[in-house]
C-alpha cells in the first residue's frame, strides 16, 4: 500500500514538481507565548466555512428558490428528507458560530495589532471577508421566506436605501424592484449560493497565502525583546492541535443542532403586519438597537440616516486601521487603539444585551 | 531619411497603436459592461393603476381591531373608529415595516423599531420621520371602499 502511494507521488512529482510547494507549505512556525490561544480562531473559522459549503451544497439538492416554493421546500427538508432537519440545523448553527468565530479572530488580531506592517493586506482581506460573512448571513436568512426574514430584509434593504445619493439604486438592485417580493428572493438566492461563495473563496485564498508567506505575527513586546521566541512547527504540531479543536467544534455543532434545531416560523405574508418582538439575527442586534435610540430627526437629517452614516464611518475606520495606526507599524505601543477596541467591544456587548432583553 | 525621422516615425506608430489599443479595450469593456449593468436593473413592471379597492363588508370590518388591505402594491391599514373608518398607508415611514393597530393603547404601532402614530397618522413617538399617508374611505352600500386622497 505504502509503496503504491509512494509510486503515485513519484509519478506526480515527476510531472508537476511538488518539491517547491511542499517547501512553501512546511516552512511556517507558530510562535508560542501567553496569547497563543487566539491563533486557533482563524483555523476554526476556516473549518466552519468548509462546513457551510458542504451543508449548503446538500441543501441545494432540495431547496427551491422562489416565493411560492421556498417555504414549502424547507418544510419538506425538515419533515420528509432523511436527516434534512440535521443538515439544515447544522447549516444554521454553523453560520452563527462562523460569525462568532470571525468576531473573536478579528478582535484578537486587532488587539495584538497583528495588522501592522507588513500585514496590512491580510487585515484588509480579512475584514472584507467579515463584511461578506455578514452579507452571507443576511442573504441566507431570507431564503426560508418566513415572516421574520421578510421584515428583516425589508428593514435591512431600506437601511441601504437611506444612504445619501447611492442608496436608492442600491436598494433597487438588492430588492430587484422597489419592494421586497419574489424578485428579492431570487436575487438573494443568487448572492448566497453563487456570488458570495465565489468572492469569498478567492479572498480566503489570498488571505491564507499571505499568512503562509509572511508567517504568523508575533506580539509587539516579544518582537522587540532580544530573547529568541519559542516556536512550534505549524505542521504537524499546530495542525494536530487545530484538528482536535475542530473535532470539538463539530461536537458542539451536533449538540446545538440536535437540541435546538433551526425553526421555520410562519410563511411570509406580503400584506401582514410586522409581528411583535421582531428582532434581527444577534450579529445585527447592536446596530438595530442603536437605531432604536436615534430620534426621528437630528438637526435637519433623519435620525436613521445619521445612524447609518456613523456606522458606515466606524466600519471604514475599522477597515483602514493599519493605515492610520502608524505607531504600531513602527513597533511602538499605541494605547489609543486598545481603548478604541475596548470601547467597540463594550458597545457591541452592551447594545446586543439590551436588544436581547427588550 | 534621417535617423531622428525614423525614430519619430516609430514613436508615432507606437503612440498610434497605444491609442488604438486603449480605445479598443475601452470600447470592448463598455460593450460588455453596459448589457450586464442593464440586465441587473430590474425592468419596470407595469403597476396596476388602482383608483379604489374594496376593504370588505362593513359589519365584518367592525368586528376586527384592524385589517390590512392590499391597494395595488401598497398595504393599507383600515381601522374602525366609532361609526366611521380610518384608512392609512400601513408602510412605516421609518424602515418600511408594516404597522399594526393596538386597540388598548389607541395607537398605530410598528413592531420593528417601536415607532408610534396616532389615528390621524401623525408620527408621535419613536424613530418614524414622517406621518403615514392618508387614504379616503367611502361607504357604498354595505361595503367599504378605500381610495387615494387626491
Amino acid at each position: 500500500m505504502k509503496n503504491i502511494l509512494l509510486k503515485l507521488y513519484g509519478w506526480l512529482d515527476e510531472r508537476v514538481q511538488f518539491e517547491d510547494l511542499v517547501k512553501f507549505l512546511s516552512k511556517k512556525y507558530v510562535p508560542v507565548h501567553r496569547h497563543s490561544v487566539w491563533y486557533y480562531f482563524g483555523g476554526v473559522s476556516v473549518f466552519l466555512f468548509i462546513i457551510q459549503v458542504f451543508t449548503g451544497i446538500l441543501l441545494l439538492f432540495y431547496y427551491k428558490g422562489s416565493a411560492d416554493l421556498a417555504y414549502e421546500s424547507i418544510q419538506f427538508i425538515m419533515s420528509q428528507v432523511q436527516f434534512g432537519w440535521l443538515i439544515r440545523s447544522i447549516h444554521a448553527w454553523s453560520a452563527n458560530l462562523f460569525i462568532f468565530s470571525l468576531f473573536i479572530h478579528m478582535f484578537s488580531v486587532y488587539f495584538e495589532k497583528a495588522y501592522r506592517k507588513p500585514r496590512e493586506m491580510t487585515w484588509l482581506s480579512g475584514v472584507i471577508m467579515f463584511f461578506l460573512a455578514l452579507f452571507f448571513g443576511f442573504s441566507g436568512y431570507l431564503l426560508p421566506w418566513n415572516q421574520l426574514a421578510f421584515f428583516a430584509t425589508k428593514v435591512g434593504t431600506d437601511i441601504a436605501g437611506a444612504i445619501p445619493l447611492v442608496g436608492e439604486p442600491i436598494k433597487i438592485f438588492l430588492r430587484g424592484g422597489s419592494d421586497v417580493n419574489g424578485a428579492t428572493l431570487s436575487r438573494f438566492f443568487g448572492f448566497h449560493v453563487a456570488l458570495l461563495p465565489g468572492i469569498f473563496t478567492i479572498l480566503l485564498g489570498i488571505h491564507l497565502i499571505l499568512v503562509q508567506r509572511q508567517g504568523m505575527s508575533e506580539p509587539l513586546e516579544t518582537e522587540k525583546s532580544k530573547k529568541p521566541l519559542k516556536k512550534m512547527p505549524f505542521f504537524p504540531n499546530f495542525f494536530l492541535r487545530d484538528l482536535l479543536l475542530w473535532l470539538l467544534v463539530l461536537n458542539l455543532l451536533a449538540v446545538l443542532a440536535v437540541f435546538f434545531p433551526a425553526e421555520l416560523g410562519l410563511k411570509a405574508d406580503l400584506f401582514g403586519s410586522a409581528p411583535a418582538g421582531i428582532k434581527p439575527e444577534w450579529y445585527f442586534l447592536f446596530m438595530f438597537q442603536t437605531l432604536k435610540y436615534f430620534p426621528s430627526h437630528i438637526f435637519f437629517f433623519e435620525g436613521e440616516v445619521v445612524g447609518i452614516l456613523l456606522f458606515g464611518i466606524a466600519g471604514l475606520l475599522w477597515l483602514l486601521v493599519p493605515f492610520w495606526d502608524r505607531k504600531s507599524s513602527r513597533g511602538e505601543r499605541n494605547l489609543k487603539i486598545n481603548y478604541m477596541g475596548l470601547f467597540a467591544v463594550i458597545f457591541i456587548i452592551l447594545l446586543t444585551s439590551l436588544g436581547w432583553l427588550s | 531619411m534621417e535617423i531622428s525621422d525614423l525614430q519619430n516615425k516609430k514613436t508615432n506608430r507606437r503612440s498610434f497603436l497605444k491609442i488604438l489599443g486603449i480605445t479598443g479595450i475601452t470600447a470592448f469593456s463598455v460593450s460588455v459592461l453596459y448589457p450586464v449593468f442593464s440586465f441587473l436593473r430590474p425592468p419596470r413592471q407595469r403597476e396596476v393603476e388602482v383608483s379604489s379597492v374594496s376593504a370588505g363588508k362593513i359589519e365584518d370590518l367592525k368586528k376586527e381591531n384592524y385589517k390590512i388591505v392590499r391597494f395595488g402594491n401598497e398595504p393599507v391599514i383600515v381601522i374602525p373608529a366609532d361609526d366611521k373608518f380610518i384608512a392609512l398607508s400601513a408602510r412605516c415611514t421609518h424602515l418600511d415595516c408594516t404597522v399594526q393597530y393596538l386597540k388598548d393603547k389607541n395607537v398605530i404601532w410598528c413592531a420593528c423599531h417601536n415607532g408610534k402614530y396616532d389615528l390621524t397618522g401623525r408620527n408621535i413617538s419613536g424613530p418614524p420621520p414622517r406621518p403615514l399617508t392618508k387614504y379616503k374611505t367611502i361607504i357604498k352600500g354595505d361595503e367599504l371602499l378605500i381610495a387615494k386622497n387626491t
